[in-house]
C-alpha cells in the first residue's frame, strides 16, 4: 500500500526522475539520492503499514554537513521530522522548517512513488 | 530626587550574600548604593558542603552567586580587597588595597575564623585548617604527598573534613577532646553509634584524646603525642575545633565586644552604633554566636527589613537544629536534644545491630515533643522538628514516630497535618503555606522549579525529601502525576519500560510503541529503546526492525564526524597490539587517506572515512585479525592496561592480562551510557582505574574494585566496592553491577551520576552485589552469561550480509563521493577544511 505525497507547491509540469525502488529504503529510514548534482534526502515513513515519503535538502544548515538522510525520524506532537544526525536539531519533514530555530527551513522537494519506483523532482 | 545613601557590607560570606540578595529583592538599590568587600579570591560559595568539592563539585558548583548578579543589579563588590579599619566618627571604611570609603549604614558580615588550640608545632608545614576552598587546594596539594591524615576535633565540621580526607584516599583518623563525637548535638549513647558507624566506614576516631605536641622531622609531620602518653603518627593534620567570630574590625573601632569575642547585637541585629549591623558567625546575640546558616540567614532578613523598613521582623535566637549527612551517615538532632527542660521526658531506640539511635525528649505529661537526637537514620527529622516547631498534639503511642508502622495503620502522622504557618524550609524561612501557594499558583511539578521559585531546600537541603512529600501530596490533590517520562511518546521512565521489555519479552521497537506508546518515536525514545533491547536480547542492531532506531553512530557502526565523514576505531583490548596487526592499521590508513590519532583509551582512531568506504576497510581489519571497537555505541568501550607485573618492577599482578580478559567478557555490552574501565598492576593506579565505570587495582593480596568514577565533564573518584578478591569474584561482582546499573539506570546517565542519586549510596550497593539482599543476584548472573555467549562483532556480521551492506551508500542511485567533503595538511596529514578554506579551493578549481 503506498501513498504518494508531494508538496503544496507542485506544478503541472514535473521533471520527475527516477531514484530507486520504495524497497530499497528501510521502513522509516532515509537515504540520500543525487538528483541532477543535487543531494536529496529521502525518507520512508511507515504508519500502519501505510508508506509515505518524504523529501528535503539533504544539507543540514548547522553544521554545514550533508547528512540529514543519516538522522533519525519520529514525530514531534504528531508533525513528523527528522533529528540532525550531528547536533540533534529537528527539520519537519513537510515543510523543512526547523522546529527548534523558527529562522531555519531546508529546501523540500516534489517526490512521488510509481509502481513501486521512488520519483524525485527538483524543478 | 533625595540623593541615595551608600551602604557597605564587609564581607560575602553565605550570609553576606543572603544579605545583598535579600536588599535586591526589596529594590534596596533605589535607596542605597550597596557596597561589599569580598577578601576571598572567589564569591560566596556554599561552605555547608565544602566537602562536595571532593567528590566531584567544583568551585562554580559551590558558588551561590548566579553569574551577573552583581552588575545586573548595580551591586559594588570588590573582590580580593579586605576592609582593614572603620573609622565611624567620619563614617569611613579604609581597605587592604587604599580604598577609603564613606557609607551612611555599614553590615559586618565578618564570619568567623577557625580556632586552633595552642598546641606545640600548631604551624608545622602540614597542619591546615578547614573553612575556604584555598584550604582546600591547599590541603588536596599536599596530601598528594601523603598517605595518613587527622582531623582535629569530632564536631560537625570536623566529620565533614574527615570525609575529604578519606576523598581524597588518606587512611584518616579523627581526633576529639570530648568523650563523644559531635559532643554539641549527640548524647553518649548517639555518639557510640556514630563512632562504631564511621570506623566501619575506615576512619579510627580516637574521643577524650587531649592534642599536646605536633612533632616533624626534616620539615614534615611525623607524629602528635597525647596528654594521656599515646601517641599517633601521621603525614598531616587539619584542625576543625570550633569557630571564633571575626571581630577585629569591630574590636578596632570601638564596638561592644562580649567577653570571649563576638560583635555584640540587639534584636535588630545592630551593634552598639546603631549605624553599624552585624550578622552571621560575627554577631554575639544574647551571649551566643550561632555557628550555623540558618540563623545567619534570619539575621541577613531581620537587618534587610530594618534597613529598608519594608518590615518590623527582629531576632530573637534561632532554633539550632540540624540534619546532617556526615561520611554517609545521617545524624539529626533539634530542640531540647539533651532533655533539659524541667520535668521532661525520654523515649529511645538504640538498635546497635542496624546501627540506629534515636531519642525522642517529650514533655512531662507527654503529650509535645521537645526535640531529640537520631543518628544512622534521620528520614523522620522533617516531621519530627515540625511536631517541636509547631506545638503539634503527639499521637497516642509517641514510641510509634520511632519505630516501623504498626500493621494496618500509616506511620506516624503525614505532612498533611502540619499547619500552614509549620517553617518547611528554615534556612530560607519558606512555610508549607508557601510551598502550597508556589505548587499551585504556578503549577509546580518538578522540585527543580520549586527550588527555583520559593528558595525551599537550597541552603542546606535537609529539608528537600518533605519538600518533595508536600509536592507529591499538593499533586495528588490537583489530580496530577508526577513526571519522569522517557519522552513524549512513552509514558514511563527508562527503568519502567526496561521492566515491561523484559517481562512481555518485547523484542523489537514497534512492538513497545503500539503496546506502551503513543506517535512515532523519536531521537530520544528509540535509541534508549534499542539500548534496552539490545541489553536483554543481544540482536545485531542492524537487524531490520531495528535498523532505522540508531543513532548514525549505533546505525553505521562507526563515529560521525563535522563534516559527515566518519572515524573507525578497531578494538585493541588492554591496549596490547602486536606490531604486525600496528602496521596494518598503518596500511589501511595511508590506502584510504586517514588521519590517525592514538586514543585516550589505548587505541587508534582512524578519521575521515565516508560512508562507502567503511565495509572495504573493515574487510581489511577483519583479515587481519581485528574487531569492532564499539567506539560508537553506548556500550563498552575499552579496558585500558598499565604494563603491569610481566614487565613492571613495581607490578605486583598481571594487569594487562586481566584487562584483556575483561575486555573480551564485556565487549559490545549495550548500556544506558558509554562504559569505560581499567586495570592497574600496582597501587601507583598508572591506569587511572580509580576514573572509570569500573576499575580493578592489584594489590599484594588480589585486587580492589572501583566503581562508578568518571573522568570526562565532571570528574568523579570511584567508590571502593570490595578489596583483596581473586579474579573470579571479581568478575562476579562486575557482573552482577553491570547487569544492576543497566537495569536501574535512566537514559544516557554514567554510573557516576547513577551512584550520587542512589539513596543508600556504596553500603547499598554492596547490599546488592556483594550480600545480594535483593536476591536478584542470580538473574544478574544469568543475563550477563547470555550476553556474553551470545556476542557477535557486529562488523563481522555487517560485512558478511549483503542487505546489511545495503546500507553504507553515499548515495542510493549513485556511486559519487559527496563534493561537500574538503580537505586541507596539517602536521603531514589531513584535517576537515573550514568554511574559508572551502571557499578557496572551490575559486582555485574554477
Amino acid at each position: 500500500m503506498v501513498q504518494a505525497v508531494s508538496t503544496p507547491q507542485q506544478t503541472a509540469v514535473q521533471d520527475w526522475v527516477d531514484v530507486c525502488a520504495l524497497a530499497d529504503i528501510f521502513p522509516n529510514t532515509g537515504v540520500c539520492a543525487l538528483v541532477q548534482d543535487k543531494q536529496v534526502a529521502i525518507y520512508r515513513v511507515q504508519i500502519d503499514d501505510q508508506d509515505q515519503v518524504y523529501a528535503l535538502d539533504n544539507f543540514d544548515p548547522f553544521s554545514q554537513a550533508n547528512v540529514l538522510s543519516r538522522g533519525i525520524l519520529g514525530d514531534r506532537q504528531g508533525v513528523l521530522k527528522v533529528a540532525s544526525p550531528i547536533y540533534k536539531q529537528n527539520f519537519s519533514l513537510e515543510t523543512g522548517q526547523c522546529l527548534d530555530n523558527d529562522e531555519v527551513s531546508v529546501p523540500t522537494y516534489a517526490i512521488q512513488v510509481v509502481e513501486g519506483r521512488v520519483q524525485v523532482s527538483i524543478a | 530626587m533625595t540623593s541615595k545613601q551608600t551602604l557597605i557590607v564587609i564581607g560575602n560570606g553565605m550570609v553576606g550574600h543572603k544579605f545583598i540578595e535579600l536588599m535586591v529583592s526589596k529594590q534596596a538599590t533605589d535607596q542605597y548604593n550597596l557596597i561589599t568587600f569580598c577578601e576571598e579570591s572567589r564569591v560566596a560559595y556554599d561552605r555547608v558542603n565544602l566537602s562536595g568539592y571532593f567528590s566531584g563539585k567544583t568551585a562554580a558548583d559551590l558558588s551561590l552567586v548566579e553569574p551577573g548578579f552583581y552588575q545586573d543589579n548595580n551591586v559594588q563588590i570588590y573582590i580580593g580587597d579586605k576592609v582593614t579599619a572603620i573609622r565611624p566618627s567620619e563614617k569611613i571604611v579604609v581597605s587592604a588595597q587604599g580604598k577609603e570609603i564613606a557609607y551612611d549604614k555599614l553590615v559586618l558580615a565578618t564570619g568567623s575564623y577557625p580556632f586552633v588550640p595552642p598546641i606545640t608545632g600548631k604551624d608545622a608545614p602540614g597542619t591546615f585548617v578547614y573553612r575556604t576552598i584555598d584550604d582546600l587546594e591547599a590541603m588536596e596539594a599536599y596530601a598528594q604527598n601523603c598517605k595518613t591524615g587527622v582531623v582535629v576535633g569530632g564536631g560537625l565540621l570536623g566529620l565533614e573534613c574527615a570525609n575529604a580526607l578519606k576523598n581524597m584516599g588518606l587512611d584518616t583518623h579523627v581526633v576529639e577532646f570530648a568523650p563523644r563525637l559531635m559532643p554539641v548535638q549527640i548524647d553518649d549513647l548517639g555518639g557510640n553509634v556514630l563512632k562504631s558507624k564511621i570506623e566501619e566506614l575506615g576512619v579510627q576516631v580516637h574521643v577524650s584524646k587531649n592534642t599536646t605536641e605536633i612533632v616533624s622531622a626534616d620539615g614534615k609531620i611525623t607524629k602528635m603525642t597525647f596528654a594521656d602518653g599515646t601517641e599517633l603518627a601521621t603525614d598531616m593534620i587539619v584542625f576543625s575545633a570550633g569557630i571564633r567570630p571575626r571581630d577585629e574590625l569591630a574590636r578596632g573601632c570601638g564596638l561592644a565586644i562580649g567577653d570571649r569575642g563576638g560583635i555584640v547585637v540587639n534584636d535588630y541585629c545592630q551593634t552598639s552604633d546603631p549605624d553599624i549591623y552585624a550578622i552571621g558567625e560575627c554577631a554575639l546575640y544574647n551571649q551566643r554566636i550561632y555557628g550555623l546558616v540558618a540563623p545567619g540567614y534570619q539575621m541577613a532578613e531581620v537587618a534587610a527589613d530594618q534597613l529598608t523598613q519594608s518590615a518590623d521582623s527582629c531576632f530573637t535566637g534561632a532554633d539550632m537544629s540540624t540534619k546532617l549527612k556526615l561520611l554517609g551517615v545521617d545524624v539529626a538532632s533539634f530542640g531540647d536534644n539533651f532533655g533539659r527542660t524541667e520535668g521532661a521526658k525520654e523515649i529511645a531506640v538504640n538498635d546497635s545491630v542496624k546501627g540506629i539511635y534515636k531519642k525522642l525528649v517529650l514533655n512531662a505529661d507527654g503529650t509535645r515533643l521537645l526535640g531529640g537526637i537520631l543518628v544512622g537514620d534521620a528520614a523522620d527529622y522533617g516531621t519530627l522538628l515540625q511536631f517541636t516547631q509547631n506545638d503539634i498534639a503527639l499521637p497516642p503511642h509517641p514510641e510509634d514516630l520511632l519505630l516501623p508502622p504498626r500493621e494496618g495503620q500509616p506511620a506516624g502522622m503525614g505532612v498533611d497535618s502540619f499547619p500552614d504557618t509549620a517553617q518547611i524550609c528554615s534556612c530560607n524561612n519558606v512555610t508549607k503555606g508557601d510551598l502550597i501557594t508556589a505548587i499551585h499558583e504556578q503549577e509546580l511539578t518538578d522540585i527543580g522549579s520549586i527550588k527555583k521559585c520559593t528558595a525551599a531546600g537550597t541552603g542546606c537541603g535537609g529539608c528537600v525529601p518533605l519538600v518533595t512529600t508536600i509536592m507529591k501530596s499538593e499533586m495528588k490533590k490537583m489530580g496530577l502525576t508526577v513526571k519522569n517520562h522517557l519522552c513524549e511518546h512513552f509514558a514511563y521512565s527508562r527503568q519502567e519500560l526496561y521492566h515491561l521489555v523484559r517481562f512481555h519479552k518485547i523484542k523489537t521497537f514497534s512492538d513497545l510503541l503500539k503496546q506502551f506508546g503513543t506517535g512515532l518515536g523519536c531521537e530520544v525514545c528509540k535509541p534508549a529503546v534499542t539500548s534496552m533491547l539490545a541489553a536483554t536480547w543481544n540482536d545485531h542492531i542492524l537487524d531490520q526492525p531495528h535498523a532505522g532506531l540508531q543513532d548514525t553512530n549505533d546505525r553505521f557502526l562507526a563515529n560521525i564526524q563535522k563534516d559527515g565523514t566518519y572515524s573507525v576505531i578497531p578494538r585493541v583490548p588492554g591496549g596490547e597490539i602486536t606490531p604486525d596487526k600496528l602496521i596494518v592499521l598503518g596500511e589501511v590508513a595511508k590506502e584510504f587517506g586517514l588521519y590517525t590519532k592514538i586514543t585516550g583509551a589505548q587505541r587508534v582512531d582512524l578519521f575521515g572515512a565516508r560512508l562507502e568506504q567503511l565495509p572495504d576497510i573493515w574487510r581489511r581489519l577483519i583479515d587481519a585479525g581485528f574487531e569492532s571497537g564499539h567506539a560508537y555505541g553506548k556500550a563498552l568501550r575499552t579496558v585500558k592496561s598499565c604494563v603491569g607485573s610481566t614487565w613492571c618492577r613495581y607490578g605486583v599482578q598481571d594487569s594487562v592480562g586481566f584487562a584483556i580478559e575483561l575486555e573480551l567478557r564485556y565487549r559490545g555490552l549495550r548500556s544506558p551510557h558509554k562504559l569505560k574501565s581499567a586495570v592497574s598492576g600496582c597501587t601507583r593506579e598508572c591506569a587511572e582505574a580509580q576514573g572509570k565505570d569500573f576499575g580493578i587495582i592489584a594489590t599484594e593480596n588480589g585486587w580492589n574494585v572501583y566503581v562508578c568514577g568518571n573522568g570526562g565533564m565532571k570528574p568523579q573518584h570511584g567508590v571502593l566496592l570490595a578489596s583483596d578478591i581473586d579474579k573470579e569474584t571479581v568478575i562476579k561482582y562486575l557482573d552482577r553491577f553491570l547487569i544492576f546499573y543497566i537495569r536501574t539506570a535512566d537514559k544516557l546517565e554514567r554510573t557516576a551520576t547513577w551512584f550520587t542519586k542512589l539513596e543508600g549510596g556504596i553500603n547499598y550497593l554492596q547490599d546488592v552485589i556483594i550480600h545480594d539482599s535483593l536476591g536478584i543476584c542470580d538473574e544478574l548472573e544469568a543475563q550477563m552469561a547470555h550476553l556474553v555467549d551470545t556476542y557477535q562483532c557486529e562488523w563481522k556480521a555487517a560485512i558478511e550480509n549483503p542487505e546489511k551492506l545495503q546500507l553504507f551508500r553515499s548515495f542510493v542511485n549513485s556511486n559519487a563521493v559527496d563534493n561537500n567533503l574538503a580537505y586541507v595538511e596539517e602536521r603531514n596529514q589531513k584535517r576537515p577544511a573550514t568554511v574559508e578554506e572551502k571557499k578557496v579551493l572551490s575559486a582555485i578549481a574554477q
